[in-house]
């Protein structure tokens, strides 16, 4: 049971911390973009159902959905953060778990490798496929994607497995058929494109989610590095 | 780290000269109950249809790209 509690420890410490590093770099840069297209989605919203342009509400409570949600603000911002750490940990987990199969992050030089390939496996496969979306725009339905993205993730890490630790070159060929077959069935897309979200805060959205992930994995990637070597690889 | 168990990540060079840590039960078992652990909470965060995580997990699950409503 040591074992499992040190991996445990090495994944919440690093994963907290990249999750406090990504709640800042979210706040300076998705989450305005967010509350920007919540304001296009009210606006939507409210010629859709009448034809009221009077008193223009700012984004207030989101309106995804019914039942509770948090107030703007730091309310808000606490539960993007709370969300940050409990899914930096989760990841950690992951990330940490996978590499004790193959003998353990060395160091945090190694980490940020391992980092690297999370950020593969997390954000750019399956982001090629389904790029970050605003609010108010059209998607496929969500249990499609769901599936897709998820078939996506597992395909990719076993395709890096496979190039990573394999020598075969029937390996690499099929690590290269999994990369690339989640793209040929291709992402669940909306029946139309039609936004009223501008293109071009879309593209900055896409740009900054794609690198405060970067950030995250790399930062997760060498902090498990640098925490195992104290709580596991020390013991 | 004084009361960390010395045979959890034991090293076996006398084996076949392997220097990669040796993966016994003992080792397989908490590593996947590590995974389980992270698949749960990763899942849950990111994949939950109940509307109030939903709700909560928002602005996290459109800036990691997770697919949203």
């Amino acid at each position: 049971m040591d074992y499992f509690r040190n991996i445990v420890i090495v994944a919440a410490i690093a994963g907290a911390l990249a999750g406090l590093a990504m709640t800042v770099a979210q706040q300076l840069t998705t989450v305005p973009m967010i509350v920007k297209a919540e304001v296009y989605e009210e606006q939507g919203d409210a010629t859709a159902t009448a034809h009221e342009h009077g008193a223009e509400t700012a984004a207030h409570d989101h309106d995804h959905g019914e039942g509770w949600a948090p107030a703007d603000g730091a309310e808000r911002t606490f539960f993007t953060f709370a969300a940050n750490m409990v899914t930096g940990v989760g990841f950690a987990l992951l990330l940490v778990a996978v590499s004790e199969l193959f003998g353990g992050i060395a160091n945090w030089r190694q980490g940020v490798f391992w980092g690297l390939a999370g950020f593969v496996v997390f954000t750019l496969a399956p982001g090629l496929g389904l790029p970050p979306e605003l609010p108010a725009m059209p998607a496929a339905e969500l249990g499609a994607r769901q599936a897709w993205w998820l078939g996506t993730v597992l395909a990719t890490a076993i395709a890096l497995g496979l190039l990573f630790y394999s020598r075969s070159l029937v390996a690499v060929l099929a690590a290269i058929a999994l990369l690339v077959a989640p793209h040929v069935i291709g992402a669940p897309q909306p029946v139309s494109y039609e936004s009223p979200i501008p293109e071009g805060l879309h593209h900055s959205f896409v740009v900054a989610v794609v690198m405060t992930a970067l950030l995250f994995w790399v930062l997760l990637g060498g902090l498990a590095g640098f925490f195992r070597e104290r709580f596991i690889h020390a013991a | 780290m004084g009361d960390l168990d010395m045979n959890t990540f034991s090293t076996k060079p006398e084996g076949d000269g392997i220097h990669t840590a040796a993966l016994t039960a003992s080792r397989v078992v908490p590593i996947f109950m590590a995974a389980l652990l992270g698949i749960f909470i990763v899942g849950g965060v990111g994949f939950s249809r109940i509307e109030a995580v939903h709700n909560a997990a928002h602005d996290y699950r459109h800036s990691m790209s997770f697919p949203c409503h």
